[in-house]
């Protein structure tokens, strides 16, 4: 059975918009969760692995279907 | 080492990229200390906090009619999330009377500029 992850629909917003969003999210999880934030601001897109990578989470994949960005991460602290 | 600015504008673009580099950095983990001063500090008292700061060109207006988060939600977010301090200019809050209650909740107590300058030497130092 596949993983289930939470959704951070952050579609609409600028940046840092769904930075902000997805770090909120992530105050309320749990280590070891996966969050998948969307995005249709495509800076954000490419920020987010940025930053999952500078505070030590864990960056998993991010994919482009018809302008939405969806970015998967692990919570690991 | 931690990012300090110095806030004194009362413009929209420069409003929104000061918050905009004040969270991004403290939910970065970086130390974040922003000294608000001169026209900037209206947008931090209870009383003008809702209003609406002049774009200075086309970027500022874009940004109210694209609804982009407004300057203080980001504001509030730096805070919230990343633990970033906002420090009233303890002149600027002389010069306009007013006082702590004044202040928007999450304002730190007055700061004068001598206490900020030797607390901010030899560190990163951006002014808007």
């Amino acid at each position: 059975m596949s993983e289930q992850s939470k959704v951070v629909d952050a579609r609409g917003t600028f940046c840092p918009g769904p930075l902000m969003e997805l770090i909120a999210q992530m105050k309320q999880s749990q280590i070891g969760d996966l969050i998948e934030v969307w995005s249709t601001d495509a800076g954000s897109a490419a920020d987010i692995p940025e930053w999952i990578n500078k505070v030590g989470h864990e960056y998993i994949s991010s994919i482009e279907v018809e302008g939405v960005w969806r970015v998967l991460v692990r919570k690991k602290k | 080492m931690a990012l300090n600015i110095v806030l004194v504008t009362g413009t929209r673009e420069k409003l929104q990229m000061a918050a905009m580099i004040a969270a991004v950095s403290a939910v970065s983990e970086e130390e974040v200390n922003v000294f608000v001063s001169m026209n900037a500090i209206e947008y931090f008292m209870v009383d003008g906090a809702g209003k609406c700061a002049p774009s200075e060109g086309k970027l500022g207006e874009l940004l109210e009619s694209k609804n982009a988060p407004p300057f203080m939600q980001i504001v509030e977010q730096a805070v919230e999330l990343g633990g970033a301090k906002f420090y009233p200019c303890s002149m600027a809050m002389d010069l306009l009377g007013a006082g702590q209650p004044e202040l928007l909740p999450f304002m730190e107590k007055p700061l004068g500029l001598t206490k900020f300058l030797a607390d901010t030497r030899g560190q990163q130092v951006l002014v808007f």
